[in-house]
């Protein structure tokens, strides 16, 4: 039932879904609450998030900033457009790399499933061009996650 | 990094209709320009040019049949745009196992508040 579901749409979307035993509540407090967030938002194992800045109202800006411990990190920051407890966020972010990327604009939506909480993220990048550039991009510190479960094997 | 520059190629390739069009027909099978070109309103350099697109991103391969030149899929390519998309989603379902742990324990923590 947590299956995560990755897909592209059209020319300029990404869509991600994933079900969650909890009500929408305790999920859309788990992606607003910063004490929260620096729990489970790190990407591939041995990165951590020591800055989590988020103002989780309409207008509100975000910044979170990520670190493998070994010099690597980059960070993103964002504005919150609008803030639906518990059902809806829409939100504005940017990757530095250092130089900032694109906007992505994000709409999650967190919809009642049984006793646990569907969530659709859907993604818009300003053009094709962007979204095949951020897909790349997510690969490249995805595919460190798989490095160090290499290293777990060996 | 080379790899990555690939896949930056590679996703750009698959960003435009025409290309993601061309890659369909041809997991059908191996097709001439003239074949490939049929069923859109667009001329055979723009249809060769979107193949050279798609042949630099390591997504087709060219073979040489005296005077034609028929395009197939490069299979290793495709795979590995498969490979990359698996592990972006591991990278995401990691997050999410988290999350679900995070949850798990602020369910808890509320119990213990209500008792």
């Amino acid at each position: 039932m947590s299956k995560l579901t990755l897909k592209t749409e059209g020319d300029t979307h990404v869509v991600v879904t994933r079900r969650f035993a909890a009500p929408p509540e305790a999920v859309y407090r788990a992606h607003t609450d910063p004490k929260l967030i620096q729990k489970w938002l790190l990407g591939p194992e041995g990165w951590t998030m020591p800055v989590c800045i988020n103002e989780a109202r309409v207008g509100g800006k975000f910044r979170y900033e990520w670190t493998n411990g070994k010099g690597g990190g980059f960070h993103i920051t964002g504005e919150y457009v609008e803030l639906q407890p518990y059902s809806r966020i829409v939100h504005i972010e940017r990757m530095h790399l250092p130089d900032p990327t694109p906007d992505n604009h994000i709409e999650t939506r967190f919809d009642v499933d049984g006793t646990g909480t569907l969530m659709t993220m859907r993604m818009t990048l300003p053009d094709a061009k962007t979204r095949a550039t951020m897909l790349a991009t997510g690969m490249e510190h995805g595919m460190e996650a798989s490095y160090v479960r290499l290293e777990g094997m060996l | 990094m080379e790899i990555a520059l690939n896949l930056d190629a590679a996703f750009t390739a698959l960003a435009d209709p025409t290309r993601r069009a061309i890659l369909a027909r041809l997991a059908k099978g191996e097709a001439n320009v003239n074949q490939l070109a049929a069923p859109f309103d667009i001329t055979q350099p723009a249809i060769s040019q979107h193949l050279k697109v798609l042949e630099d991103a390591g997504l087709i391969i060219c073979r040489v049949d005296g005077t034609k030149r028929p395009r197939r899929l490069a299979k290793a390519g495709i795979e590995a745009m498969d490979q990359w998309l698996a592990i972006l989603r591991k990278a995401l379902e990691k997050n999410y196992d988290r999350l679900d742990h995070v949850l798990a324990a602020m369910e808890r923590q509320e119990k213990g508040k209500t008792r």
